[in-house]
């Protein structure tokens, strides 16, 4: 009993354990090798670090849910550049010049629909033809990016509103404005997972959908529910990072889908299904910017970024494997 | 009986229906361009698609096997390096067989970790995907690899020359197609990799060494991958870093539009050649009529969805999925 309490403790643990070693390792490390005479733990460095994790982050907290509820979403980075979009395009529309500064808000919401319409749009076919999430979000992955460049050709999109670029670089009690978005958007999201029956029956699903159907549980409008979500919260990842930087090309966000997926495994949750938790995403997330901050901090190249990166993705999924030996996952191939 | 017949068209269009769609489509190509089957468009189009074709080769044995690999773009931009690297420095007569094996082994630890290990394939090679990239970065230095002597090569038959007026990279693709599809279908090898694929309890009860097929596929995706690296590496001479990414994504939608389950179990080479056809043929009627580019995208998005759709659609024998 004792056994398995500890390795439980281990395995929700290991994300947190993994960031302190690194943050360790590259201090110290980062004496010997730096080229910059400040330090790694500096405050404004760890303070970078998390808005910069934010636009990532946010999806990824979308993608865990999405995983948890057994399907993934591989069109993320192409919904991300589409309501980057739809944000910076509409800001510059006639009639919401006549609006001042509440062009602002319903530029977001506008970004924020664009999102829910598409997630919703994959959350209706998986639901409806049940055809695996994999493949429909494979082929939405291409058809969202179609749509990006119908929008305005090979053009970059931009609209400069210093009202805006100001509430993106504000910092409240210290922290920027990306990082509260990433906040909240974690806590909501722990919430909604385990205190609404949303949430629970998510988990359900994931974990056995024969049984969540014997027990009642409607699985399709929760897989909606679910890609809705994932939907809005790309936009949202997006209205953040492109308030900012008000200018987006149509190919951004590529290959997004892989690093988002990459934090989540990193995080503890399991791609079949029914495991995972929000707070070890938020960990995963941490560390992969930890990681690539640390690597460039010691002055490696991104090279080593990459390659680094990959060795731990598989490294984590072995011992995961050697942790969880025995269980169902045994038998499935 | 009328039901009866009905059903069996259902069954025949749903077993043959991207068949059926190829035709269609290359009919209203050429209704609304007359230029669209000339000899000339028809070659263009089928020797731009070999190199996506001899990836997909090999991805549909591993995705037969029930598995994934979206690590080929990423090994394909490692293998067009080191071979370009290789040439200047030992000579192309070593520089081919040399980038075979480097990349063959990179196959083989992915095949070790998929197979023997039984390591997740979408992680593991997600996670090789951005490895790979990294150790291509490495190898090169992060710079672009040019061929120093272009001229003074034979280096560039594998992507430039023509035997009997047919272009040498769609012999190797036609050629490379005919053994792999004999291989999977009349050789007890083809056999276990659909056993495992289908079933894989089954199979390892059968005797069937599940993790040996599992490797070996990945062996031969590597191989076919390793071929397409010397095809765009002899056809342009010099390359950049990123010269596969992505291409995995693209390698996978002509798998799953020829008709292979991504649960394993089914697919066949011919309908990969198909599936990448189809692509090659969509992307060039659409530029043809006088389209974007990326009107391609979204038009391969609705065929992806509808081919699944219409074939699970008919295994279920219903068009709405039962999910409540």
């Amino acid at each position: 009993m004792t056994n398995v309490t500890l390795t439980t403790l281990l395995k929700r643990g290991a994300i947190w354990g993994f960031i302190l070693f690194e943050l360790i390792f590259f201090s110290v490390a980062g004496e010997f090798m730096s080229l910059s005479n400040k330090a790694f733990m500096d405050i404004d460095n760890m303070l970078l670090l998390l808005k910069q994790s934010a636009p990532i982050g946010i999806i990824a907290i979308g993608m865990t849910v999405i995983m948890i509820n057994g399907n993934i979403d591989l069109s993320v980075g192409a919904i991300y550049a589409l309501c980057a979009i739809v944000l910076l395009d509409s800001l510059n529309w006639p009639i919401m010049a006549g609006l001042g500064d509440w062009a602002i808000p319903l530029a977001w919401l506008l970004a924020l629909l664009t999102g829910a319409g598409l997630g919703a749009i994959n959350g209706l076919i998986v639901w409806k033809t049940g055809v695996d999430a994999f493949i429909v979000t494979l082929g939405s992955m291409l058809g969202f990016r179609g749509l990006v460049f119908m929008y305005n050709g090979e053009n970059p999109t931009s609209h400069l509103n210093w009202t805006l670029v100001d509430f993106a670089e504000a910092q409240v009690f210290g922290l920027h404005t990306a990082t509260w978005f990433l906040l909240a958007v974690t806590a909501i999201m722990w919430f909604v997972m385990h205190k609404t029956v949303h949430g629970r029956n998510a988990y359900a699903i994931g974990d056995n959908r024969a049984a969540a159907v014997n027990a009642g549980i409607r699985v399709g409008p929760h897989m909606l529910i679910n890609f809705i979500m994932i939907g809005v919260l790309a936009a949202l990842s997006a209205v953040v990072f492109y308030s900012e930087s008000g200018s987006v090309n149509p190919n951004d966000g590529q290959l997004y889908e892989l690093w988002v997926i990459t934090a989540v495994v990193l995080g503890g949750t399991k791609l079949t299904g029914g495991a995972g938790s929000i707070i070890g995403t938020f960990g995963g997330v941490i560390a992969i910017q930890l990681l690539r901050k640390g690597l460039g901090h010691i002055g490696a190249d991104t090279q080593t970024v990459s390659l680094v990166i990959g060795l731990i993705l598989i490294a984590v999924l072995f011992l995961d494997r050697q942790l969880n030996r025995k269980g169902k996952e045994e038998l499935r191939i | 009986m009328t039901a009866l017949t009905r059903q069996d068209i259902g069954r025949l269009l749903a077993r043959q229906g991207i068949l059926f769609a190829f035709v269609a489509f290359m009919v209203a190509f050429t209704l609304a361009n007359g230029r669209f089957l000339a000899p000339d468009n028809v070659m263009g189009v089928i020797r731009s698609s070999a190199i996506l074709g001899v990836m997909a080769l090999g991805v549909t044995f591993v995705v037969i096997s029930g598995n994934l690999d979206l690590s080929v773009g990423s090994m394909m931009s490692f293998s067009t390096i080191v071979v370009l690297d290789l040439h200047d420095k030992i000579g192309p007569a070593l520089a081919i067989p040399a980038m075979f094996a480097l990349t063959m082994c990179l196959g083989a630890l992915i095949g070790f970790l998929v197979g023997y290990l039984r390591l997740n394939s979408l992680i593991v090679t997600l996670g090789m995907l951005s490895a790979i990239y990294g150790l291509t970065l490495t190898w090169s230095g992060g710079k672009n690899m040019d061929i120093a002597d272009k001229a003074g090569t034979w280096f560039g038959v594998f992507g430039q020359s023509s035997v009997l007026g047919v272009p040498v990279p769609i012999l190797m693709f036609g050629g490379l197609a005919v053994v792999l599809a004999f291989m999977l279908a009349k050789t007890p090898f083809g056999r276990k990799v659909y056993a495992v694929g289908g079933n894989g309890v089954a199979a390892t009860f059968s005797g069937i060494p599940r993790a040996r097929i599992v490797f070996l596929c990945y062996v031969l995706s590597s191989f076919c991958v390793a071929t397409a690296g010397l095809m765009q590496a002899s056809r342009s001479m010099g390359s950049q870093n990123t010269v596969g990414q992505g291409l995995e994504l693209s390698v996978l939608a002509a798998v799953i539009l020829g008709g292979a389950s991504l649960m394993g179990g089914s697919g066949t080479i011919f309908k990969t050649v198909i599936g990448v056809l189809i692509l090659g043929f969509i992307q060039n009627g659409l530029l043809l009529v006088g389209l974007q580019f990326y009107v391609q995208y979204v038009v391969t998005w609705v065929i992806i969805i509808l081919a699944v759709w219409l074939d699970i659609a008919v295994k279920r024998g219903r068009l709405w999925s039962p999910i409540a």
